[in-house]
């Protein structure tokens, strides 16, 4: 990449240069007091925000396998619904207790992401996003036959949740749901901040410039790629749970092609590769399409049409990627 | 008489000769460039619009309408190679698939915009419907034409591929691209046509699609996943694989909806995951 080329942190000692890279900016900080401006500014909104959070944390999961390894996925859904759906069942049918329900959700996805990671690792190109869409597409088609498990396209309704740590309900506004979207969001990001600024983030960084070179440096690229794709969609599945528990129902569109494909978008948005790309990416994609939908739903995808084509073509690591460039320039001047 | 089994397979036939048509572009345009084509199916539904416009508002003859569905599918995948794809030829796969599912995204609003969400109606001539009585089954004429359609069209591939000057050009380059590069094939030039040539062909299936099974807006996707699971089960660049993995997707799906509705499309995802794990690169394919 051009932009490790100049990075001047390149001549530090290995970890000089992983302590460097995990060390917390301005701006990041700046970033996560910024997201509790709702509760002051925008109190109507509470929903929409607890809903970009979800997506936010949906897009750093995406963030891992893409940015970080290089694996394009066209069904990431399928494990964002496998988390929503488990831990809907579970407080429908065991109990309602927020965070076990998460704890299952999340565990069933990886499950599921752990034991189809051995086909992913063995795949590249068209291949792999073929058997990603074809998997996500299979486990769509599941969810809807099994009517009687998962309400079909009717929707899985009948949730209901306990109060959180036993003492916040889960209230009209969408207060506690907010709160408790963001720490679920703010917990899972410092776990892949830690996670990419390490020798293993490292190593996924390598695998996603030449998966063949990197075990002859004792890297073995197959058994990361399972790793990561495991962790990935254990955190996709937790986003999945959040929803179902912040919205109380589950529906197919949580499992369909469209949420992989607009998950991909968000990410491309903000900019894959960088942890900030999907949460940036998270909250224009979604206020935007808060605000056109009340103008014109069915257009809705136009615009994200034509914003994913400019993108490609104008800005090919997405808004951060150009904001980095801009104030790189800027800098050097 | 035949037991109904027969019916069923004649369908499921039909059907693939169908996706055939509209599938066997993909094919060739990614085994040239490898260029992931997301936007194909947006082609196919330009030229079953084009076929609706025609006779539903200038009352032509359906018959006529199917050579302007190629002619105009072809012409908006040139303007559109030469302003977006060109560009994108060597980037990755990410960028080439956000590109032309944007762009997919686009002609499905834009669909939605000019001619509304629902089912197009189309009629079809005379003497295409009804069905003829062969030792107790009812084929579809429509069908029938159908097949012959995809019959000529596969013919005229094979033909064109392997006869002339231009298919030789096509086969050295999705043989070896650098090489063909070097002997002097204009390859990005080989490459426009046959990108153009294909997505008229999916304008075509497009057209001929309407009476089998509609069309609406959501078409781009709907049947980009079917010439998606055909393309990557036959192999890339390979006709003969294009048509036995239309064959078979065709023939499983209707078998499967009429077998086991309760399935779905399950079967077809199915079809697709094993074969491409049991051989990554397609039944046919090379590499």
């Amino acid at each position: 990449m051009s932009v490790a080329a100049t990075d001047p942190k390149l001549g530090l000692k290995p970890q000089a240069y992983l302590r460097s890279l995990s060390r917390w900016r301005v701006t990041e900080i700046v970033f996560w007091l910024a997201t509790l401006i709702p509760y002051i500014l925008f109190p109507d909104y509470l929903a929409l925000a607890s809903q970009i959070a979800v997506a936010a944390l949906f897009a750093l999961s995406l963030d891992l396998i893409l940015g970080y390894a290089g694996l394009v996925s066209l069904g990431h859904a399928a494990f964002f619904g496998l988390g929503a759906y488990s831990s809907g069942l579970f407080s429908k049918f065991v109990w309602g207790e927020p965070f076990t329900g998460l704890l299952v959700g999340a565990t069933v996805a990886a499950i599921v992401g752990y034991a189809s990671s051995f086909i992913i690792a063995r795949f590249r190109h068209l291949t792999l996003i073929m058997i990603t869409l074809g998997l996500g597409l299979l486990l769509a088609e599941a969810a809807n036959s099994a009517h009687w498990l998962t309400g079909g396209s009717d929707g899985f309704q009948g949730i209901e949740m306990w109060p959180v740590l036993g003492l916040f309900n889960f209230d009209l506004y969408g207060k506690t749901a907010y709160a408790y979207a963001l720490g679920v969001l703010f917990v899972l990001f410092l776990g892949a901040r830690r996670l990419v600024n390490s020798p293993f983030g490292l190593s996924l960084r390598g695998i996603r410039e030449n998966w063949v070179r990197m075990p002859a440096i004792g890297a073995e690229s197959r058994a990361h790629i399972r790793t990561v794709y495991t962790i990935s969609a254990f955190m996709a599945g937790v986003a999945g749970a959040v929803l179902a528990q912040t919205t109380q129902t589950v529906s197919l569109e949580s499992i369909s092609f469209q949420r992989s494909a607009d998950v991909l978008v968000m990410l491309v948005l903000g900019g894959a590769g960088r942890l900030y790309g999907g949460l940036v990416g998270s909250v224009i994609f979604m206020i935007a399409r808060d605000q056109f939908s009340g103008i014109a739903p069915q257009y809705w995808y136009f615009w994200i049409g034509v914003l994913l084509v400019l993108v490609v073509t104008f800005l090919p690591n997405g808004i951060l990627g150009g904001l980095s460039k801009i104030i790189a320039r800027w800098r050097s001047k | 008489m035949l037991p109904p089994v027969f019916g069923v397979l004649f369908d499921g036939l039909a059907y693939g000769m169908l996706l055939f048509v509209l599938s066997v572009g993909l094919s060739v345009t990614l085994g040239l460039m490898n260029f992931v084509n997301l936007a194909h199916c947006a082609f196919a539904m330009l030229g079953g619009y084009v076929t609706v416009t025609l006779v539903n508002q200038f009352h032509w003859p359906f018959l006529a309408t199917l050579p302007l569905a190629l002619v105009a599918a072809a012409a908006a995948s040139v303007v559109l190679e030469r302003i977006l794809y060109r560009r994108l030829y060597r980037a990755s796969d990410l960028d080439q698939v956000l590109l032309t599912i944007g762009i997919a995204f686009i002609s499905v609003a834009m669909a939605a915009y000019f001619f509304g969400t629902l089912q197009q109606p189309i009629q079809t001539p005379e003497f295409l419907r009804g069905a003829v009585d062969l030792l107790g089954l009812g084929l579809g004429k429509y069908r029938l034409f159908l097949i012959a359609v995809a019959l000529v069209v596969t013919l005229l591939l094979i033909a064109g591929l392997d006869y002339t000057r231009f298919g030789a050009q096509v086969r050295a380059a999705v043989d070896n691209q650098r090489m063909a590069r070097g002997l002097g094939i204009d390859v990005d030039r080989t490459f426009a046509i046959t990108f153009a040539l294909g997505s008229g062909l999916a304008g075509l299936g497009g057209a001929l699609a309407i009476d089998i099974v509609g069309l609406d807006p959501s078409f781009a996707f709907t049947y980009l996943v079917y010439v998606l699971i055909i393309v990557s089960v036959g192999g890339l660049g390979s006709i003969a694989g294009s048509f036995a993995a239309a064959c078979l997707i065709g023939v499983s799906d209707i078998a499967g909806k009429y077998y086991v509705p309760e399935l779905g499309a399950f079967l077809i995802y199915l079809v697709m995951v094993v074969v491409l794990m049991w051989k990554p690169a397609g039944l046919f394919g090379r590499r």
